[in-house]
């Protein structure tokens, strides 16, 4: 078993390089340093210098030299070091990447993964965002948010064989790994709803949400870390006899609705969690859907528990403040509660 | 340069080749005053000679990005006539369906990776093309062609740079047309040249007269042997002029006429033509009959767009994405 998210995604890369000789990787130090978060530790002795690719400090030609080999028939894997830097090369996403196969009549596609880390753990503005939302806007992009080990290694496989432009973002705190440069931030020592990918090779269809605990009061869809922080309370409010469904949406595109609103129907109530700041943002889309289509079934005005809409501040206090936390969640799940129930 | 007698077949094919993107060009130019075609398109008049010199230096299996003004590029790497023209008519026919337009116009069968509509936007992805071919062992190049505005885009630098770190066989051809839109060269560059920037990547530099096939296919022809043979990548800058405004409804007023004039008197395809004719290796006959025939070639393609039928309103909610093999097993 692969024990942490690093570990997963490394052998997911190495297995799928075995399986394709089309699959290369490139990025910033993801060569002799083996990534930021030595997600491709090794993986330039196992495979060589030609498909382990350190670039250089030039995120414009690592997604637009991936987008070229792309539709010249190979299946690059690029590693931005932090989600942020994706703005560097946003023409490159947003307007090469995302576009070409319909753009040229589908004479193209472009099968490439843009793999980078996301959320806030004491790095500030600039090296803490979490970026869904913006790629979520963009039709042609698919959008991978992994959740744990096992997610994270199906998920993968499936983005590196997909014949699209995928954003498969990944979170510090769950990584499970130390940093080149020492001890990582990391969230994984507390929490106990990491699941370990086997061994054995497994797909997961981008697409698909995943329930993740059944519950009749309050539907929570909550991505990666917050993930796992809504797990945690859902133990902590069945003692109270509040019984949350929690639902992982695993793919912010293409989104599974139908799995959300299956949920929501039943339970009448629903918080949306993400790290992602509040406006416009995954929770937005993911509450406007449901009030499309299931407002009837409403027994509470829906909730979004995001970030602030604040730059990521440096200070550890200012940071708590602005991110969404297992009190928020709380408070979120007990307003839907709340409500008065008009039928 | 001296002609040579043994590439007579080449030199008139190039030849032709001018002639047609000229006529394909005029012919959307009077369509578009009579209404009949939509959307904008930016006119490569005056320029044929970089489009056809560049290519004709290279393979089918070759690969090419554009610009936004990218029909003399697509023309010249020899895409399908009638799929160009029903593009630009926006017809299902199109090499693209209707999708793209002329400033997105591609077509994969011949290498040609797409026109652009960002300025700088095909470089990267030309690299990434000769970085595939260098990888399979293929001794397949990639021409990036850009207009001299491309130069100071953060993709030009950054692609230059990593061509160059990797040796990729990629070749970066400036057009040079003296214009971005409407800011002179000399506003936008604090050089004379942008071949020198060559210097700074450590690859091979060279100024060329873009009015000049020969001058041109000479270049490309170096330039290309040294991507092929290993040797890394090269910029030539071109020196040219487009004789129309930026775009469809530009008058170009920013420029003095006399410049307009003076470039005009030095006509890619009439200098070509004079230099046939003088080295007796064509007759006048023989090029005024090309004319003729590219003539009826684009009255035929003008037919068979205009008969075709536009895509289906709902088409591109199909092409959003493309179908990974193993759904399409399902």
């Amino acid at each position: 078993m692969y024990e942490s998210i690093a570990v997963a995604l490394n052998r997911t890369l190495a297995d799928e390089m075995q399986r394709d000789s089309s699959v290369f990787l490139l990025g910033e130090d993801i060569g002799t340093l083996g990534g930021a978060y030595q997600v491709t530790r090794g993986l330039l002795q196992e495979f060589g210098s030609a498909r382990v690719r350190d670039t250089p400090c030039s995120e414009i030609a690592i997604i637009g030299l991936s987008i070229g080999a792309a539709v010249a028939g190979m299946r690059p894997v690029a590693e931005l070091q932090f989600a942020d830097f994706v703005f560097c090369a946003m023409d490159q996403v947003v307007n090469q990447a995302a576009k070409l196969h319909m753009m040229f009549g589908g004479q193209a596609s472009v099968p490439m993964v843009i793999r980078a880390p996301q959320g806030a753990t004491g790095r500030a503005a600039q090296h803490s965002q979490s970026v869904e939302a913006y790629f979520m806007h963009t039709p042609g992009l698919k959008v991978v948010l992994p959740s744990d080990p096992y997610n994270a290694r199906g998920l993968l496989a499936s983005a590196i064989r997909d014949d699209n432009p995928v954003l498969f973002l990944e979170h510090k705190l769950l990584y499970g790994s130390t940093s080149a440069g020492g001890k990582a931030k990391s969230a994984t020592g507390s929490l106990t709803t990491l699941r370990p990918a086997p061994e054995e090779e497994y797909t997961i269809p981008l697409g698909l949400a995943e329930l993740r605990r059944e519950g009749k009061d309050v539907t929570v869809v909550a991505t990666q870390y917050m993930l796992h922080l809504s797990l945690r309370i859902a133990d902590q409010l069945a003692e109270e006899g509040i019984s949350l469904e929690v639902i992982d949406p695993r793919t912010p595109a293409p989104l599974d609705m139908e799995t959300i609103s299956r949920s929501v129907v039943k339970t009448g109530r629903l918080v949306v969690v993400t790290e992602d700041v509040l406006t416009c943002g995954f929770a937005s889309e993911v509450v406007a859907r449901v009030a499309e289509s299931c407002h009837i079934s409403l027994k509470a005005p829906p909730q979004r528990v995001a970030t602030l809409d604040t730059p990521i501040p440096f200070a550890p206090e200012s940071e708590r403040f602005v991110l969404p936390s297992e009190d928020k969640i709380v408070a979120a799940v007990r307003r839907t509660l709340l409500a008065p129930v008009v039928v | 340069m001296e002609l040579r007698q043994e590439e007579r077949d080449l030199y008139v094919a190039m030849y032709r080749r001018m002639v047609l993107i000229r006529a394909f060009e005029d012919k959307l130019y009077f369509l578009f005053l009579n209404t009949v075609m939509p959307g904008t398109m930016h006119q490569y008049n005056g320029q044929e000679a970089v489009a056809v010199g560049l290519c004709s230096a290279l393979r089918q299996t070759d690969y090419i990005t554009s610009t936004h003004r990218g029909h003399g590029h697509t023309l010249a790497k020899g895409a399908d006539l009638n799929g160009a023209m029903a593009e630009m008519f926006a017809k299902d026919t199109g090499l693209c369906r209707g999708m793209g337009g002329s400033m997105h116009i591609a077509d994969f069968r011949v290498g040609m990776l797409g026109a652009n509509g960002i300025v700088g936007g095909g470089l990267p992805i030309a690299a990434g093309a000769a970085l595939a071919a260098q990888m399979r062992g293929a001794d397949q190049v990639a021409v990036a062609f850009m207009g001299e505005a491309a130069a100071n885009e953060g993709s030009f630098h950054e692609s230059l740079n990593v061509a160059a770190v990797w040796k990729l066989p990629v070749i970066f051809v400036v057009e040079n047309n003296l214009y971005g839109y409407s800011v002179r060269f000399s506003d936008a560059f604090p050089t004379e040249h942008i071949a020198t920037r060559a210097c700074a990547y450590g690859i091979a530099g060279e100024i060329v007269d873009g009015q000049d096939l020969l001058a041109v296919y000479e270049a490309s022809v170096k330039a290309v042997s040294r991507a092929r043979a290993g040797g890394g990548p090269s910029l030539i800058e071109c020196k040219t002029y487009r004789y129309k405004g930026h775009a469809r409804f530009d008058p170009a007023a920013y420029r003095p006429k006399e410049e307009e004039e003076a470039w005009k008197n030095r006509d890619p395809i009439k200098l070509w033509a004079a230099k046939l004719v003088e080295s007796g290796l064509a007759s006048e006959e023989e090029l005024k009959s090309i004319h003729a025939g590219v003539r009826k070639e684009v009255d035929a393609a003008v037919e068979f767009a205009t008969k075709s039928p536009p895509p289906a309103p709902d088409l591109c909610l199909s092409l959003i994405f493309a179908r990974t093999a193993e759904e399409a097993n399902d």
